[in-house]
């Protein structure tokens, strides 16, 4: 299939030529367009719009944070001034899921950020020096993938004396999430490096960080984006099980992980109390994997081949 | 094969030891399996605190600690990972911790087994399916019902799954499902056939939770790499000989579209590790994973760190099992 | 015309059931992002029993989708309208099943690249017998002695021991045997061959094309050759087919198409080609523009934007396929193999040149192709005449010189492990000297270590040994910053125009970025690089555009901008024009040939391709296995090759020419080239050489065997390696 398609896009290569001509696109532009043709990551973009506004401004206006009142009523069902009801202890659930969608956006997006940082850079490094660099490089990222993700990260958070803050328990799944980054980038920097535009910048005396931060990171682009959003979807998923597991963040504060822990045996009684934060949870990792899935189509470098 | 077997293994040990010293840090360095006697009120005698220490071997350095965790020389014959002895609990000389792993492990096998045995074989289906409609509506139902699996907590789902459970026994007034452990209290007075019914009932729930959760990442994984060799050229040609599609697919994409499933097997182990400790929570099951969430609630390091170090060897053990594997599906690697 | 006048009354007695392929105004569209593209255009053709028509055209023409689409292995994203008809059996629009028993039965098809076109998992005898047991009741044991019988049929030793081998463990020319055998396996009727020797070498394409005649003869198969290549469709075909853009635009038989073109791409074509049997002075004559998009085509005529002849009915009136104007008395009235053609003035063709029409480049044509909107950056050739009176090329300074280099790959085992478990000698003990202004062509089949050399001279590829000196400096043991002011001067241009420049960078950063590393992009980073692209024929407004804005030739020419950026005095070419179709290759040639004259470059051209190179090259280095086996002047080298070596691979490149190319003498070699990780003692060449095989006796084949010979000169710097050479005149 592959001459088919070189073959018929070859053709359609100087499409783009004559078609952009007036209107020049930046990669950025022709990323976007192709973004939008994709429903379904479209509508999650949406969606994950409306959770961070819930999560991050509409605690602003709303009268009750997380926290116990004692005017509120324990144990009471959905109402319009609650909308998810009260917990026995009084508080309002509908705060408390927005205050844990907060905290689980918050540690999700550190955790992406730091971890595909990190991870993307030694990856690139290992993989553009090759040979005994690399070797030990992957042998130290070999030793962070073998511990699964959640029990390395319920140890250490379990272990830690004093209370563990949004922040510490970010920190912690970033220490542990970075490896498999690392192991992505290394894998595209392998194939990139053989590239001969690789080979035309050191024939023109580019050092190694010039290669590496010029072209080498530019162009492993793609699927880093790609990986750091599923980071965020998987960041999500450990933080909230660990605040189940008991390892997460700690009360008083509130966790998404948290709120299902205490209600687990609600589902069928007092539905209001199980299914919101839950919910949340399947709401952003799906919106998550959605938008991530419309990146890889609109990031892929095959299709921006058969564009040419 | 056998050398290459042999030389794999020995390449695995310095990855083992490196972990052991990763694992060292993040449990013996970091925790203080004493805070709580520490902190208790009122304040308990300096001495018991003295003799615990003595016993838990805090009293000693922390390079002393892990060479004395690892070999077991200069111990009192409780301690040493090589000598089989994985050191003594905070909970006290009656919680031997090798022996309890031992049962806790027998208990998560079956439920691991047949999870892992299930969502491999519907994961293939589904995604050589998704990959031969790509974009019809059943592709889109497969992705959607994939994507989803792959969004839900697992303990949500475990949670949800056990309650609907138990809500069909409610309804029907029957007991359909068994929602707690891994066997019923009595055991001892059934016949091994009972015995056999008694397990698998416990096993269908929290199996079916593992399963969805694995099942998600492979069958996304399965469809891609079905689709690049149902795009391939041998696939063109061996239509073009005049083989039908269904044969082509069968006999030339399937077998070279598992290669590369073979890859992920270090993520998707450590996955099924983490969807252990979840299920076995939420379904009160007193095997592996429940062994975990006490050592963690004990602050019991030396449990801990026999756990982590029994996931570790576990991981690299299936990694060396499947790329042993990728020799048989593929010709081209040789293993001399 | 007493030849054609004998195909004439041939032809009359055929019926019309000899016709086995009859394809009938045959339309393929892909719906893409930007609608609808239009890859196959009202192609209509018939093949009748044991015939041979090429179809030939350039990447984008349509050629391979069109016998996809007749094997029914489009995807089905694609709308394929109008007929074919297999025997007469109307194939389009069958379901798999009905399709399943036409495919391999009565019509098999090759594809072009041997390495991805076998299952890696199976054995090649499993494969073979598929395609036997899919169409006929025998056994396996039956079906696995036919294999065997096709193995030997196709020309591979050893079949009985070759038919449990795995795809991987045979070479690339071996397996796209195995895969002529899968298509000889029915007896089928047609056989399609899509660019069947193009991932092949030369040597080795010479083998393969003999397999598929051979093939031809067993079988009594008619077949379809596709292939971009015209020499190849000189020697092997009886009719040919022109495509361009989705379109049959010429057809007729080889001599009406290849002596006589009435279109003016064919005619354009065959002039951009550069001929093994041309000479060095003979300028090439390029077709101006690129392809249209298939997404955009031009109204009338497609080929009216590059047209020099092109006028106001050619951009509003698209010209079918008619009968070609021709002279009095040549008229072939066999309604098959008639000469046609899809041009309004083709009869102002009949005693045209491709110099006459497209000869002025720089003129009116690259002018008058210009706005009609189909190439966006007129590829505007440029065109001083070279100099003349210069000293002879022995005469001048040496800039670069290599001595017995030597450069050994480790070989590691797959997995983890990675154990160094042997080593591939890319090059061992390769000594030549770069002259100031002159060409130097090094060449040879690939794993030849001609690219490694390259790399080696300009200390990209550590040495194992030898030294490579820079106007006398030695360089081999520089670190990365003490190269850094000597890359200045030795710059490389590379094979792929897509690969080798960076995505995500405009063109003008592109160019710039040789300028930056060596901190001189100050404020006439900009000017120069307006310069650079106005240099190698670009429009200097377009260095905000990326590359995949470009063609391909338009790219190459980017590349070379930037290697010129920091005014270099050597440039290492390799294989520049290799990825190119050959109505671009001859622009990039020509730009190449005019920089040189005018910046006084040296060239080291890595080449696959003698043709490209007997045109380019001053002096000529030919390689085999990580040596030198000869070098002399390109006059010397072609005239009177010395070594078995060059000899066979001059014989094995194709003339575009029918009658040159079926009468002429050949020196074939048998075999595939050895691995370099484990090459024959004494003379590398010796198991495959004509002559030790046939002309030698035990003891001269004795000094081959064991005695590694030397590079020594045979007088007026003619060099070469071989105990028993003997110059022999090829043309």
């Amino acid at each position: 299939m592959s001459d088919i398609k070189s073959d018929a896009s070859n053709g359609a290569g100087s499409a783009g030529e004559s078609v952009d001509k007036g209107q020049q696109l930046t990669q950025f532009q022709l990323v976007w367009r192709r973004f939008r043709r994709h429903r379904a990551a479209m509508f999650s973009l949406v969606v994950l719009v409306a959770l961070t506004l819930f999560a991050f401004a509409l605690p602003l206006v709303w009268p009750y944070d997380h926290g116990v009142y004692r005017e509120i009523a324990g144990n009471q069902s959905p109402s319009w001034q609650h909308p998810f009801g009260t917990t026995n202890q009084g508080q309002d659930v509908f705060a408390q899921t927005m205050r844990g969608a907060q905290q689980s956006l918050k540690v999700a997006l550190t955790v992406s950020v730091m971890a595909t940082g990190f991870g993307a850079l030694w990856g690139a490094i290992a993989g553009y020096h090759r040979g005994r660099i690399d070797a030990v490089m992957m042998r130290v990222t070999e030793i962070f993938l073998i511990i699964p993700l959640l029990v390395a990260v319920a140890a250490l958070g379990g272990n830690l004396t004093g209370g563990t803050t949004w922040y510490a328990v970010a920190l912690i799944i970033g220490l542990f999430s970075w490896a498999s980054i690392a192991r992505l980038v290394r894998g595209s920097v392998l194939s990139l490096r053989e590239q001969e535009f690789i080979e035309a910048a050191r024939a023109s005396g580019a050092s190694a960080s010039w290669i590496i931060l010029r072209h080498l990171l530019p162009n492993a682009a793609g699927p880093i984006i790609v990986a750091a959003t599923l980071l965020i979807a998987i960041a999500v998923q450990v933080e909230a099980a660990l605040s189940f597991l008991g390892f997460g963040i700690q009360p008083p504060d509130i966790s998404l992980g948290k709120m299902v822990e205490g209600a687990r045996t609600a589902a069928f009684t007092r539905p209001w109390l199980f299914y919101p934060p839950g919910l949340i949870i399947v709401a952003i990792c799906l919106a998550i994997n959605f938008i991530g899935d419309g990146l890889r189509d609109a990031l892929d470098p095959r299709q921006t081949i058969s564009r040419r | 094969m056998l050398v290459y077997t042999a030389r794999r293994i020995a390449v695995a040990i310095p990855t083992l030891v490196a972990a052991s010293v990763l694992v060292f840090l993040m449990v013996d360095v970091i925790g203080d399996p004493l805070a709580d006697l520490r902190s208790m009120q009122p304040a308990p005698d300096p001495a018991t605190i003295a003799a615990a220490e003595e016993r838990l071997y805090l009293d000693r350095s922390i390079p002393e600690r892990y060479w004395l965790w690892l070999t077991g020389l200069g111990g009192n014959g409780d301690i040493g990972i090589l000598q089989g002895q994985f050191g003594p609990s905070v909970r006290g000389g009656n919680y031997v911790i090798g022996a309890e792993l031992w049962a806790g492990l027998h208990v998560s096998v079956r439920l691991v087994s047949a999870a892992v045995l299930l969502a491999l074989g519907l994961a293939i289906i589904s995604g050589v399916i998704s990959a031969m409609r790509q974009y019809s509506k059943l592709d889109y139902t497969l992705t959607f019902v994939g994507f989803l699996a792959l969004a839900m907590p697992t303990f949500w789902l475990g949670a949800l799954i056990r309650e609907g459970g138990l809500w069909i026994n409610r309804t029907t007034d029957s007991t359909f499902f068994y929602t707690i452990g891994a066997n019923s209290a009595r055991v001892d007075d059934m016949t091994g056939w009972q015995y056999f019914l008694d397990s698998s009932g416990h096993l269908i729930l929290p199996t079916l939770t593992l399963m969805l959760t694995s099942y998600a990442s492979w069958s996304r994984y399965q469809r891609t790499s079905m689709l690049e060799v149902l795009n391939s050229d041998y696939v063109r040609l061996a239509r073009s000989k005049g083989v039908r599609y269904r044969t082509v697919v069968r006999r030339h994409a399937l077998r070279t579209a598992l290669i590369p499933l073979v890859s992920v097997t270090t993520v998707a182990v450590a996955g099924i590790i983490d969807g252990v400790v979840i299920i076995e929570t939420v379904f009160q099951w007193r095997g592996l994973g429940y062994f975990f969430i006490e050592a963690l609630t004990h602050k019991d390091s030396f449990a801990i760190m026999a756990w982590l170090m029994l996931s570790g060897f576990f991981v690299i053990i299936c990694t060396l099992i499947a790329d042993l594997l990728y020799g048989v599906l593929d010709p081209r690697i040789r293993y001399e | 015309m007493t030849e054609h006048e004998a195909e004439g009354t041939h032809v009359k007695n055929h019926n019309h059931e000899d016709v086995v392929l009859d394809v009938d105004d045959l339309n393929v569209t892909f719906s893409s992002e930007d609608g609808p593209l239009h890859a196959v255009r009202g192609v209509s053709y018939q093949v009748r029993r044991g015939e041979a028509l090429g179809i030939v055209g350039e990447s984008g023409s349509g050629k391979s989708v069109t016998s996809m689409a007749i094997m029914g292995l489009l995807p089905r994203t694609a709308k394929v309208t109008g007929s074919a008809r297999v025997l007469g059996q109307e194939v389009i629009g069958l379901n798999d099943a009905q399709f399943s028993k036409v495919r391999g039965q009565r019509i098999a098809m090759i594809f072009q690249d041997p390495l991805t076109s076998l299952n890696p998992v199976h054995t090649i005898g499993a494969q073979i017998s598929e395609a036997i047991l899919t169409h006929r009741k025998v056994s396996r044991a039956q079906a696995r002695e036919k294999s065997v019988h096709l193995l030997d049929r196709v020309g591979i030793p050893n079949p009985e021991q070759r038919v449990d081998q795995y795809p991987h463990e045979l070479s690339g020319g071996m397996r796209q045997r195995v895969v002529i055998a899968i298509a000889m396996a029915n007896e089928p009727d047609v056989i399609i061959a899509d660019e069947p020797t193009t991932a092949l070498d030369v040597t080795v394409q010479a083998q393969v094309l003999e397999a598929l005649e051979a093939a031809r003869q067993e079988t009594g198969a008619a077949l379809v050759l596709i292939t971009h290549d015209l020499g190849v469709v000189a020697g092997h075909v009886d009719r040919v087919a022109v495509m361009y853009a989705g379109r049959l635009v010429e057809a007729g038989t080889v001599e009406d198409v290849f002596y006589r073109p009435r279109m003016p791409y064919a005619l354009g074509l065959l002039g951009s080609l550069p001929r093994l049997d041309g000479g060095r002075d003979h300028r090439l004559t390029p077709i101006t523009g690129a392809p249209p998009s298939l997404l955009n085509l031009p109204v009338g005529c497609t080929f009216a934007p590059r047209c020099p002849m092109a006028r106001d009915v050619c951009r509003t009136e698209d010209p079918e396929l008619v009968e070609a104007a021709v002279a009095e008395g040549e008229r072939n009235e066999d309604p098959v193999s008639r000469h046609r053609a899809a041009c309004h003035f083709s009869g102002d063709l009949v005693s045209a040149t491709p110099e006459d029409l497209f000869g002025s480049e720089a003129g009116k044509a690259g002018a008058s192709a210009e706005p009609t909107g189909g190439a966006p950056v007129p590829e505007a050739g440029r065109g001083p005449e070279p100099e003349v009176g210069e000293p002879e090329p022995e005469g001048r300074e040496v800039l670069l010189r290599a001595e017995e280099l030597v450069k050994h790959f480790p070989i590691l085992s797959k997995g983890v492990l990675k154990r160094r478990i042997g080593e591939v000698q890319a090059v061992s003990g390769v000594s030549l000297e770069l002259r100031e202004h002159e060409t130097l062509a090094l060449v040879g089949e690939s794993g030849c270590g001609k690219s490694t050399t390259a790399r080696l001279l300009l200390n990209l590829v550590r040495l194992t040994s030898g030294e490579v000196h820079y106007m006398g400096q030695p360089i081999q043991d520089l670190s990365d910053k003490q190269m850094r002011p000597l890359r200045r001067d030795l710059q490389l241009v590379f094979q792929d125009p897509f690969a080798s420049l960076d995505p995500r960078m405009t063109v003008s950063d592109i160019i710039a970025e040789p300028l930056r590393i060596h901190r001189e992009a100050n404020g006439s980073a900009k000017r120069r690089v307006r310069e650079l692209l106005e240099l190698v024929g670009l429009n200097p407004e377009h260095g905000s555009r990326y590359p995949h804005e470009f063609s391909g030739g338009q790219r190459q020419r980017i590349g070379v901008a930037r290697a010129l950026s920091l005014k270099p005095k050597v440039l290492i070419l390799d294989e520049p024009v290799s990825a190119l179709d050959v109505s671009i290759q001859a622009g990039v040639i020509n730009l190449l040939e005019d920089l040189q004259d005018e910046l006084g470059l040296s060239y080291l051209f890595v080449s696959h391709d003698l043709s490209v190179v007997r045109h380019i090259a001053d002096r000529v280095a030919v390689m085999y296995l990580g040596k030198i086996v000869e070098t002399a002047t390109t006059e010397q080298l072609f005239r009177a090759p010395a070594h078995p070596y060059t000899q066979a691979l001059i014989s094995a490149i194709p003339l575009p020419d029918p009658v040159k190319e079926r009468t002429r003498e050949r020196i074939t070699v048998t075999g595939d080239i050895p691995s370099p990780a484990d090459p024959p003692s004494g003379c590398r060449f010796r198991t495959r050489c004509p002559k030790f095989a046939d002309g030698l006796s035990d003891a001269e084949r004795t000094l081959c065997v064991e005695q590694p010979p030397e590079l020594l000169d045979r007088g007026a710097g003619h060099e070469d390696a071989c105990h028993y050479s003997q110059v022999v005149e090829l043309f």
